[in-house]
């Protein structure tokens, strides 16, 4: 371990001076738990990852308990990321693509699945080698598997969101999107976070080196992917393309943007956001129910995007003073 | 002389942005040398995905020694000059220098350490970067001020023979040591100087030289791909793209499951450039083969066998979805498809796409009906070219003007009836037929997935349900031209629709009042209406925009029982949610006139810009558009053509200053020709009657003797208006050029021997008469007043 170069430690968040087990395969502490000669399941996948982030200083956090579509808009993202204070975290989030739903029928895509998402803030100086360590914790060889980080910038205009970074590829799969967000909510950002966004079931279907989602191992006592969210999926993709009743959803959409308002103007930023998200999530439901026409799709987006930046506009606006006091070097604007 | 080595390493840096990196690098290099007086010998520089290299041989170790002369006051000049200069300077009377009794300061600069004018130049290189993305991170970017460059910065070797030069950006302190490969090498090595830099990394794995990643790459391609009895598909650009995206390339070739290839090759290839960066290659019979080959980045413990299999599996998954898609979209027939067009706007404002298919079809027949798109002479449709050739490169489309007669599959050629195109009547339906199918395929998978598809994916569906080669092949190729540079349709099933498409699209966003503003034109109605002027003239089509415009507008905003012309926009859409504020009302009031003109404009505008690369001069193009009236593309331009033709000639020249001097002749007099003396007719049509008003008529009845100059022009405009006017009614602009002609010796000797300003006013008015009949004249062909020069 002493000999890898790369020693530093996480930066700036203080909490993980301790030397980690970098780019070493297998990880030194696989061989005792006994790992090594099967691949981890799905929920071992997530535990390992989550004892590894937690070595390095992250908070473990849940899931956000609403529906959305990507990890990045749980709240320890999008709010947490602006303003100048530390903030290290990582968690599951479930991520709801209803246009992405294919009845259970796709090995490939599932209408709900999991992202395992780490947001370092400020990114500190090793973050890809931080990141390398993970991959080798949870079982990738970077000596027999092709690691690559392709340029890939990612932007959200929902969240009035960008950021420069790769999608990191493992044998041409894409398995992680890695991101130093630039902006959030319209914000610079100051200091910039680093995201990582690892997508959990392409991540063990090429750990357990299956072809279909569903026949991932969830569990190492025969518990498949399959026989938790097969069925989830079937239903799921009926509703979302062909029984949600649209009327209903239209009707949604206006009372959340509705509420949101009524949230920013009672200054209250948390409950706007949660509003703004549900609106998000309408709208995508909506979408797979093909009744927003191209044209719509702009005046709903460019809608849901008001609402989000509101929001982190009235969380920047509620915590600034506090910020500026304790970190005087910062500036909102 | 020294050598000097710079290598800025960071996280990795976009492929597509390396070349140009090291061109930046190599001129911020000079330009900070230039500027302490240093030029270096040879510059290399090496690009790879983590580092950035220049290597600047023989340098001195100083820079020269220079001396600066400033000029001071002269030696009579007051002592408070001299105080202030001494001042200024910083030196004492004595140390200047007397000359001619002005005195000078002299200093003399002593030549600087090269070294220490590379410590100051990095920071400088490093700060003035132009990256074209750039981010900010870590800690530092608490403030805007932070170093921003292509991603985290990590580190700087800069050694000037074997010493450091010593800098340091934004917290990133310069030394000798770098890294080596990410994976193979990732410890620290020390590098000796710019000699040994090369070789030391080659031993840790690292590949410096891009052209030489390049080479590996391609050969290793060609030969995995030989060793399978196969030909690599060349294509320069994954080329670049794997080099940069490797700093220890391994090509690897792996085969993917032959039932894949009953998707279209296009389909195959799109997805494996696109989204795998993979080459992919063609067997024995120049068929797409079941095989890709992969670029890895390491010398893969297990030579490389993990890799492809995990590369394998990434194409299949992207394939079986490529798969699952065109089987299930040649299950639905495209009319069905194209039912559903009238779900999706096409624009808010100008209703649905099944709208548009419906104003397209119309004016596609339309435009076969009035013989604007005439049958194509030879029955080029229904003849197979053997089977489709998978293009190098890109792999997009035929580069040859047959590929619009080419059935799009060799699979499903075999099934199309031989029909080809005959008659004005069949051509109507044909071209009909293809414009309702045209978008059918937007709705299917396919599209929906590789949106880039859109017409090849309908030529393939079309084919696949029995339509006729030229309706199939139209519905492929109606995007077409899509750019400058890119194939015109040819075939006329394909012409009318391809501009029947344009057509619609430009007079709905102009009727609609959406033209391009500025550098605004998110409907790309530059790009459409360069696209049917190429159509037009290309294809020698015969039509004036003005009828094609008033065509559309019928079927998109009928005129009212008020008069007033509506275009109601998408209707359920503005039912829902005008209301709520959520989108606005897309009902738009149209003004007709101001459309024709708004549109004729940019007509003339975009012409302009695409006739400037063909060399024809923009005056010319307003000169012929100055006569009002001339909206028929292949008219105007035959035009154009005769007029630069023309005036490049001595006799044109000359003309032109003669027509000028006349023009502003009558402008100082302000001159208006009388009714009757048959002068300043409207130009074009009426020019035949200009003939019948003969000047000597006109002159005799003015009561005095006109010189002879006056009597030769009434004469040469006698026998120039009419022939000039025959000619341009026959459309021999040449001719009527040369009949112009003939006018320019009587005007020379008119304005040699004659007075036009007389004090007899009835000398005058006949001799301004008879300058506006020049002027006249010369209108039947051009308003020369538009002319430059």
């Amino acid at each position: 371990m002493s000999r890898t170069p790369y020693k530093r430690s996480v930066q700036a968040d203080g909490a993980a001076a301790r030397p980690s087990a970098l780019l070493k395969f297998p990880p030194p502490c696989a061989k005792a738990r006994g790992v090594t000669d099967r691949p981890l399941s799905f929920q071992g996948m997530i535990l390992k990852l989550h004892e590894y982030w937690s070595q390095h200083g992250c908070l473990i956090l849940q899931a956000y308990d609403m529906e959305m579509g990507a990890g990045t808009f749980h709240t320890a993202t999008t709010l947490r990321a602006l303003g100048p204070k530390p903030w290290n975290a990582a968690f599951v989030q479930p991520c709801r693509r209803p246009t992405d739903g294919r009845y259970g029928e796709n090995p490939n895509r599932l209408q709900h699945y999991y992202q395992y998402q780490v947001i370092l803030k400020p990114s500190p100086s090793n973050l890809q080698e931080l990141y390398l360590g993970s991959l080798a914790a949870i079982g990738i060889d970077p000596l027999v598997h092709d690691i690559r980080f392709v340029e890939d910038d990612w932007e959200s205009p929902t969240l009035g969101a960008w950021g420069l970074g790769w999608e990191v590829w493992c044998d041409g799969m894409e398995v992680t999107q890695f991101t130093y967000f630039q902006q959030m909510g319209g914000f610079d950002m100051k200091p910039v976070a680093g995201e990582l966004t690892y997508g959990l079931e392409r991540l063990a279907m090429y750990v357990q080196n299956v072809d279909n989602v569903y026949d991932l191992a969830f569990n190492d006592a025969g518990v498949t992917y399959g026989e938790v969210f097969h069925e989830n999926e079937v239903e799921m993709s009926t509703w979302n393309f062909e029984v949600a009743d649209t009327d209903s959803l239209f009707d949604q959409f206006r009372k959340h943007v509705a509420e949101c308002e009524n949230s920013l103007a009672a200054k209250l930023p948390i409950p706007a956001y949660e509003q703004a998200i549900k609106a998000s999530h309408v709208f995508n439901l909506l979408q797979a129910r093909g009744v927003i026409s191209v044209a719509e799709r702009q005046a709903y987006m460019g809608r849901v995007r008001d609402l989000a930046k509101g929001s982190c506009q009235a969380w920047m606006d509620k915590n600034a003073e506090g910020w500026k006091a304790e970190y005087p070097a910062w500036s909102a604007a | 002389m020294t050598d000097f080595l710079l290598e800025l390493r960071s996280e990795e840096i976009p492929a597509r942005m390396q070349d140009r990196a090291r061109e930046d690098l190599a001129k911020l290099f000079t330009a900070e040398l230039a500027k302490a007086g240093l030029q270096p010998g040879e510059l290399q520089t090496y690009a790879t995905p983590r580092r950035l290299v220049l290597i600047a041989r023989d340098l001195p170790a100083q820079t020269d020694a220079v001396s600066e002369e400033t000029k001071g006051p002269k030696t009579s000049a007051p002592p408070q000059a001299l105080e202030g200069f001494l001042r200024k300077t910083g030196l004492t009377r004595e140390q200047l220098v007397e000359r001619d009794g002005i005195l000078f300061a002299v200093i003399d600069k002593p030549g600087r350490a090269t070294a220490d004018v590379l410590a100051a130049a990095i920071p400088a290189i490093v700060r003035a970067f132009p990256w074209p993305k750039a981010m900010r991170w870590g800690a530092a970017s608490t403030t805007m001020e932070s170093l921003r460059w292509v991603r985290p910065l990590q580190g700087i070797v800069a050694l000037f023979g074997d010493a450091v030069i010593e800098c340091e950006i934004a917290g990133i302190t310069s030394g000798a040591a770098t890294v080596g490969h990410r994976f193979h090498h990732p410890h620290v090595i020390t590098i000796g100087n710019a000699n040994d830099y090369v070789e030391k990394l080659r031993a840790c794995h690292v590949i410096v030289d891009q052209a030489e990643r390049r080479q590996i790459i391609a050969l290793g391609a060609t030969m995995a791909a030989r060793k399978a009895g196969l030909e690599l598909v060349q294509d320069e650009g994954l080329l670049s793209e794997n080099a940069g995206l490797t700093e220890w390339p391994v090509p690897l070739l792996g085969r993917f499951d032959e039932a894949f290839l009953e998707v279209p090759p296009e389909v195959i290839q799109l997805t494996a450039r696109v989204n795998q960066k993979y080459f992919v290659c063609r067997d024995a019979a120049g068929a797409l083969a079941n095989a890709f080959v992969c670029t890895a980045n390491i010398d893969a413990a297990d030579g490389g066998a993990k890799i492809v299999e995990g590369n394998r599996k990434v194409l299949a998954a992207r394939l079986s979805d490529a798969k699952f898609f065109y089987e299930t979209d040649l299950k639905v027939p495209l009319e069905e498809q194209a039912a559903k067009l009238d779900r999706i706007v096409f624009h808010e404002k100008l209703g649905t796409v099944a709208d548009k298919v419906d104003r397209v079809a119309k004016l596609a027949r339309w435009l076969v009906e009035e013989g604007i798109v005439l049958p194509s002479p030879s029955p080029l449709v229904g003849e197979g070219r053997g089977p489709s050739a998978l293009a190098d490169g890109k792999g997009e489309g035929d580069a040859d003007g047959a590929s619009a007669a080419t059935p799009p599959h060799p699979s499903v050629a075999s099934l199309l009836p031989p029909s080809p195109t005959r008659g004005e009547g069949n051509l109507a339906d044909l071209a009909e037929r293809a414009a309702r199918l045209c978008k059918a395929d937007l709705v299917t998978g396919m599209v929906g997935e590789f949106p880039e598809l859109q017409g090849l994916m309908g030529g393939y569906y079309a084919a696949a349900q029995g339509e006729h080669p030229a309706v199939a092949a139209a519905i492929r190729d109606h995007y077409k031209p899509v750019g400058q540079g890119d194939d015109v349709p040819t075939d006329p099933v394909t012409v009318a629709v391809s501009l029947a498409d344009k057509l619609d699209t430009l007079v709905g966003f102009f009727a609609a009042g959406l033209p391009p503003t500025g550098s605004k034109d998110p409907f790309a109605l530059r790009r459409a209406m360069l696209a049917a002027q190429s159509l037009t003239s290309n294809n020698d089509l015969r039509f004036r925009l003005s009828d094609a415009v008033t065509f559309v507008i019928d079927i998109l905003a009928p005129k009212e029982d008020t008069g007033r012309r509506w275009i109601w926009g998408e209707k359920e859409f503005a039912a829902r949610d005008v209301a709520t504020g959520i989108v606005a009302s897309p009902q738009t009031l149209v003004d007709e006139a101001a459309t024709s003109a708004a549109l004729t404009n940019f007509f003339a505008d975009r012409l302009k810009v695409q006739q400037r690369e063909a060399g024809v001069r923009h005056d010319l193009i307003d000169a012929v558009f100055a006569l009002g009236g001339e909206d028929d593309l292949v008219r105007l331009l035959a035009r154009v053509r005769a007029l630069q033709g023309f005036v490049g000639t001595e006799d044109g020249a000359n003309l032109l200053a003669g027509y000028k001097r006349a023009a502003n002749i009558l402008k100082k007099e302000g001159f208006v020709a009388p009714a009757q003396a048959g002068a300043a007719l409207p130009p074009g049509e009426t020019g035949a009657t200009n003939a019948t008003a003969p000047a000597s008529a006109g002159a005799t009845a003015s009561g005095y003797t006109p010189e002879p100059a006056e009597t030769a022009l009434a004469a040469a405009l006698d026998a120039a208006e009419p022939a000039a006017a025959a000619a341009i009614e026959r459309e021999d602009f040449e001719a009527a050029m040369a009949a112009l002609a003939t006018l320019r010796a009587p005007i020379d000797a008119f304005f040699e021997s004659v007075i036009v300003n007389d004090p007899e006013p009835a000398k005058r008015t006949a001799r301004l008469g008879l300058l506006d009949r020049v002027r006249a004249a010369v209108h039947n062909v051009a308003d020369f007043s538009k002319i430059e020069g």
